[in-house]
């Protein structure tokens, strides 16, 4: 350092009043966030408004309805809103086991790292596939499969009302299946953080009361990170809600109302899929009006699904 | 993840000498179980992996990238538009909704942290992650559509935009959190404004991985369907405009599927090959050249 730059005092300018100027960027800022916080009511507020025709013509029949025929200007969703929360739940029946199973065997040593590293990476390329894909893989594999022992099942065991013949390959089973694979790594990310944040003093003292692994696990370690999971299983449940491609390729699309998980069924998002690029006139109106209810729907379940979550995160911090 | 020393390292946890053998071997059955039901949920995946490559990749050429899907019967073509209307539509959607998010999340972690909007968009961008990719198609139809009476990439870019506005807004969100206080402080403390330490000192630290939410962006938006399905719809031409319909893989894998013709079902399990493929290799390269900083 040299002192002649400090004494350079005459080269700077007089000392001029300080106007800040207005932060342009800081307003284009402003914009984009509002802009995002305006665009979910616009979605609704554009939803509901094209679908007004039909609102106001059908009314709450719609919801109660089992007729939808565009060509007569009938419109009811009752089997598809039955499908859709049938086709989800049991997608949540047989996903919840595997996923609660691999969170444990994530967050537990039962084997060395490498290979619980190999499994993660696995479950996560899971989420990665395109929902079309899977429909793909569900129409080759899938639906075989359910034909074949579908039709075993059903001859067996047809006489409970949900396992009724004729048994077909696009089913709600099949849908359900291939659905239960594609809300696995949600449910497994969820619970995996749940179970990770459960202190290890707890681990440790279940332990030292002579505790074997399992029965910590049951006893310990589920309990407390039992708002997490249920937090995972409400989210993954709003995911299958929303899913649409793989289901529309499999679940063979039929409005009829039937109680056998072997029979073709139909979902609100399946309905859109199917039905949006040819329909006119009031028909657009009613799938609009489907759509509301689905994102009626999935908003309710997910925002449940994030305050129990955000409960649970909560809980656990306060057990530290 | 830290396991502590305190858990049992053996494989079936035989320890404790008192321990009545009723309760190991519960426990060496659970332990068993657990492990049995995690392995299983691996014979699909690599039962989707293999199918894919086995049935696409006899057909891969370098005509199925040039030329056109063949008319029903015909056992010739490719889907050369296709691949051209997924980029576009990515591109679209990437030009609406990577500025958007990246300045609303400037505006949340740099501006006003704790502020009313802020927090608000912090729960509306949880809710949009949470709209079915369908709900974005259904949006894009009234708003663009049903405006323009016309199918376009335009309304598919647009659909798709929405879909991963808030994937690049939280991933942002979370990037520029990762740039520590103290880079904050010593640049104003420097007496550099706020907009030079958001330029010159937080944006570049939190790069990589604001990259890394777009290449994820880009990933999911290549495989979606449903947005595209009634906006883009479909085209068996070469794009002149993006005011008409426009082909995408997604959407040929949907239509092609279940159509009766055998060439027609391998071009669909060619673009699933070429679609899985797209996709692994932009989240491979996303960790491989932007893997975070901070951790």
């Amino acid at each position: 350092m040299d002192g002649k730059s400090i004494t350079a005092g005459p080269l700077i300018p007089v000392r001029r009043e300080y106007r800040p100027r207005p932060d342009l960027f800081r307003a284009a800022c402003w914009v984009a966030a509002v802009f995002t916080i305006a665009l979910l009511g616009f979605i609704i507020g554009q939803i509901l408004f094209k679908a007004w025709p039909a609102i106001s013509k059908f009314g709450f029949g719609f919801l109660t309805g089992i007729q939808w025929s565009p060509n007569r200007d009938l419109f009811g969703v009752l089997p598809v809103l039955i499908g859709t929360v049938a086709s989800s739940a049991i997608a949540i029946l047989i996903a919840l086991p595997l996923g609660l199973a691999i969170a444990l065997f994530l967050s537990e040593n039962f084997l060395p790292m490498p290979i619980r590293q190999s499994v993660r990476f696995v479950v996560e390329l899971l989420a990665s596939i395109p929902s079309v894909v899977y429909g793909l893989w569900g129409i080759f594999i899938v639906v075989p499969l359910v034909q074949e022992y579908g039709a075993i099942l059903s001859a067996k065991l047809g006489f409970l009302p949900f396992l009724a013949g004729p048994a077909y390959g696009n089913s709600l089973l099949t849908a359900s299946l291939v659905l239960a694979l594609m809300i696995l790594p949600t449910i497994t990310a969820i619970s995996r953080n749940a179970l990770i944040a459960v202190p290890p003093t707890l681990r440790e003292a279940s332990y030292a009361l002579g505790a074997t692994r399992w029965e910590t696990i049951l006893g310990v370690i589920l309990p407390t990170a039992a708002p997490g999971i249920v937090a995972s299983t409400i989210l993954g449940l709003g995911r299958a809600m929303g899913e649409t491609m793989a289901i529309a390729m499999l679940i063979g699309n039929s409005q009829r109302l039937t109680w056998s998980i072997l029979s073709p069924s139909n979902t609100l998002s399946a309905l859109l899929a199917n039905q949006f690029a040819e329909a006119e006139g009031i028909q657009v109106s009613a799938l609009m009006y489907a759509a509301a209810l689905l994102v009626v729907m999935t908003l309710g379940v997910n925002t449940a699904g994030e305050m129990v979550l955000r409960r649970a995160q909560r809980t656990v911090v306060g057990l530290k | 993840m830290n396991l502590r020393a305190s858990a049992p390292k053996n494989f079936f946890t035989l320890h404790g000498k008192g321990t009545p053998p009723i309760r190991l071997i519960r426990n060496g059955a659970l332990t068993t179980l657990c492990i049995a039901l995690s392995l299983l949920t691996l014979v699909p995946l690599f039962s989707i992996i293999m199918l894919v490559v086995k049935n696409g990749f006899p057909l891969l050429s370098f005509s199925l990238f040039t030329q056109l899907p063949p008319p029903p019967g015909l056992e010739e073509g490719g889907f050369g538009n296709a691949i051209i209307g997924t980029f576009l539509m990515v591109g679209i959607a990437l030009l609406l909704a990577v500025p958007i998010g990246i300045l609303a999340a400037i505006y949340i972690t740099e501006y006003a942290p704790a502020s009313r909007v802020s927090v608000a968009v912090r729960f509306v961008a949880k809710l949009l992650t949470g709209v079915p990719s369908i709900i974005c198609g259904v949006f894009a139809f009234a708003v663009v559509v049903m405006t323009t009476r016309q199918f376009s990439a335009l309304a598919g870019g647009i659909a798709l935009s929405i879909l991963i506005l808030p994937t690049i807004l939280l991933t942002a969100e979370q990037a520029l959190l990762g740039v520590p206080n103290a880079y904050r402080e010593a640049s104003f403390g420097l007496g550099a404004t706020p907009l030079q330490t958001i330029f010159r000192i937080v944006v570049p630290d939190a790069m990589p991985a604001i990259m890394t939410g777009v290449m994820l962006a880009v990933a999911r938006a290549a495989g979606e369907t449903a947005p595209v399905l009634f906006t883009a719809l479909f085209s068996q031409n070469w794009i002149h405009s993006i005011m008409e319909p426009t082909a995408s893989l997604s959407a040929l894998i949907y239509n092609f599927s279940t159509l009766p013709y055998a060439y027609q079902v391998k071009m669909a399990w060619s673009a699933s090959l070429i679609l899985v493929a797209l996709v692994t290799i932009s989240n491979v390269c996303t960790q491989l050249f932007f893997s975070p900083k901070h951790r």
